[in-house]
């Protein structure tokens, strides 16, 4: 996977990747117009699919609402890497099929990055720097290669019967 | 051979792993008799709580099944932007009222009868010692204080739960922190919750769970414990739990639905840090934007003017917290720069606040009070701030446009120091009134 950078802080709430005024819809690309509305005005119409977001500690921290996600991937965002997540937004990144990687990479605003999951390198393209990660337990790999927590519930309700 | 240093041995017979709150209420759950921090587990859920904002999203992955909820396990309640803010919320309400008809749900608390959804779900006998809880609310940890593992999930593990009845959990590790001594006056849960977040972090406790010891946390009302509890996730926290005691117990009597055990860690539970704070040493504590971390005694902020008070909320809109804040403000006037803003967390805690007679004082001084929602916490409505305001507020979160215009400020506080800065105009600590 390769893709453009967006570079963010430390403690990146869900307020600011979706402010909760606008939590009146589950649909993706409606929530992706106002994504970083007031963290970052202009994201929204500037942000291009496949693109990857950078961030320091704590990405998603806040609200529950897998709006955020929702909301990244409808702007087009592919990967979110960040040196590290709060739980619940980790979770619902994982569940829908968003996926995040836990590293400490230095990259800026336009860089380019090439993830690789299956080795868990990650290449800064633009400063030719590597990065490595670990790569996420086994069980959720295969949540996230099953297409998320709704093919893989489907899969348990169809054992069930 | 080397044993990990958790595993203990028992008259040489059967090894058992010592555990804690959190550890045992998982394994519980699982099926298991042991777990450990970092193992995956698939366990079964006591209930699935969702508010009107993450219902809409869970109720349309769950078409997605074809199959019935797993009815007496789900619990909805209309909190968040009811009454309708707008035609987009109306939405929303209508879709959850149509899936608790079409599929008979029991639980479910329609306008009039709600209210903020984690005050429901203690009040109504939900949450309780040694539970497994699960809503799409992040402040769904607020149940620790009840000594229940909860936790707040996104809107498709909810629809799953609701499904399966079961989620997979990280089974976390587990910090523990004991605070003694006597707080000060007009010191409550929210400061001490707010000192320690200002310790650690907003990730200060990030993927783990919090349990609660010492003097100070015994001595403390179940209210503060609530306060406290849900506040955990601003530290990052999975959960914040309290050993139930005799003040749980009698409180959930006469209210609490089926039967529940209490669960306590084992003594020679390990725990991945131990902090102790002493109560006496915190005094009325406040929040400065833009995180929950960023705090500062309330009497050395200096001159901090204030456009809006805000007195309520799943953190702070108790009975208790009322009453604290109405013997502050009885006989006297909100100042004339001010809005103050008071919404009680429930149905019942209105009702009991007009009962004893502090709605009439809060009417009295000038403050607006209205009914049970989470409008105005969240930016959403019923007290949205603009560009450049300052709202002190006895929430739980301070981040960029918090409560409205990304220009606005929210500052965090107990009950107290909101009605003492809504008279004053400017954030003060309480005692400055006495």
């Amino acid at each position: 996977m390769r893709g453009r950078v967006w570079k963010f802080g430390a403690n990146v709430d869900t307020d600011q990747i979706i402010p909760a005024e606008y939590l009146v819809t589950g649909d993706a690309r409606e929530l992706a117009k106002h994504v970083f509305e007031k963290a970052r005005p202009g994201f929204a119409e500037k942000v291009r699919k496949g693109d990857i977001l950078v961030a320091d500690e704590n990405f998603g921290c806040g609200s529950s609402r897998e709006h955020a996600p929702r909301a990244l991937i409808g702007a087009g965002i592919s990967c979110v890497v960040a040196k590290s997540f709060a739980r619940i937004f980790f979770r619902n990144a994982i569940n829908i099929g968003l996926p995040v990687v836990e590293c400490d990479v230095s990259a800026e605003d336009g860089d380019e990055l090439e993830i690789d999951f299956e080795k868990g390198v990650i290449r800064n393209l633009t400063t030719n720097k590597s990065y490595v990660f670990k790569p996420l337990p086994e069980f959720l790999l295969n949540l996230l290669n099953s297409g998320g927590l709704v093919e893989y519930t489907k899969k348990r309700l169809s054992i069930y019967e | 051979m080397l044993f990990p240093l958790r595993q203990i041995f028992l008259m040489g017979a059967v090894n058992l792993l010592a555990m804690t709150i959190a550890e045992k209420i998982l394994a519980r759950a699982a099926g298991k008799d042991n777990v450990e921090p970092g193992e995956i587990v698939e366990a079964e859920v006591d209930y699935v709580m969702l508010n009107d904002v993450t219902g809409l999203p869970a109720f349309e992955v769950f078409e997605k099944f074809g199959v019935e909820p797993i009815k007496e396990k789900v619990v909805l309640i209309q909190d968040h932007y009811v009454p309708n803010k707008d035609v987009a919320s109306a939405e929303q309400a209508k879709a959850m009222r149509l899936f608790a008809r079409k599929y008979g749900i029991e639980n479910y608390y329609e306008v009039g009868v709600s209210g903020i959804c984690h005050q429901v779900m203690i009040e109504d006998g939900f949450a309780a010692p040694g539970r497994l809880i699960i809503g799409a609310d992040s402040h769904t940890c607020s149940y620790g204080a009840l000594g229940a593992f909860s936790t707040g999930v996104g809107s498709t593990e909810a629809a799953s739960a609701m499904a399966l009845g079961s989620l997979w959990f990280r089974v976390p590790e587990t910090m523990k922190l004991v605070v003694d001594g006597e707080p000060g006056r007009y010191v409550m849960g929210k400061d001490i919750i707010l000192h320690i977040i200002g310790d650690i972090g907003v990730d200060g406790a990030l993927y783990k769970s919090m349990e609660f010891y010492g003097k100070a946390i015994e001595d403390m009302s179940l209210a503060d414990r609530i306060s406290m509890a849900n506040m955990a996730i601003e530290a990052g926290g999975k959960a914040g739990i309290f050993p139930p005691d005799e003040k749980v117990f009698s409180y959930l009597e006469g209210r609490v639905k089926g039967s529940y055990t209490p669960v306590y860690a084992d003594e020679n539970a390990e725990y991945i840090e131990t902090l102790e704070y002493n109560a006496a040493d915190i005094p009325p504590t406040v929040a400065k934007p833009y995180l929950p971390s960023n705090v500062a005694p309330a009497a050395e902020l200096g001159d901090v003017a204030i456009d809006q008070a805000y007195l309520g909320s799943c953190t702070n809109g108790r009975i208790e917290d009322l009453r604290i804040a109405a013997e502050i403000m009885r006989d006297r006037k909100v100042h004339e720069n001010v809005r103050m803003i008071v919404v009680p967390a429930s149905k019942k805690v209105y009702e009991q606040a007009i009962e004893e007679g502090l709605v009439k004082v809060f009417l009295e001084a000038n403050a607006y009070v209205s009914g049970p929602t989470c409008g105005a916490c969240l930016g959403g409505y019923m007290g949205v701030l603009a560009k450049g305001e300052r709202c002190i507020s006895s929430t739980n979160r301070n981040f960029v446009g918090r409560m409205g215009h990304k220009d606005s400020e929210v500052y965090l506080a107990n009950p107290a120091v909101v009605a003492a800065s809504a008279l004053k105009g400017r954030i003060t600590d309480p005692r400055e009134l006495s």
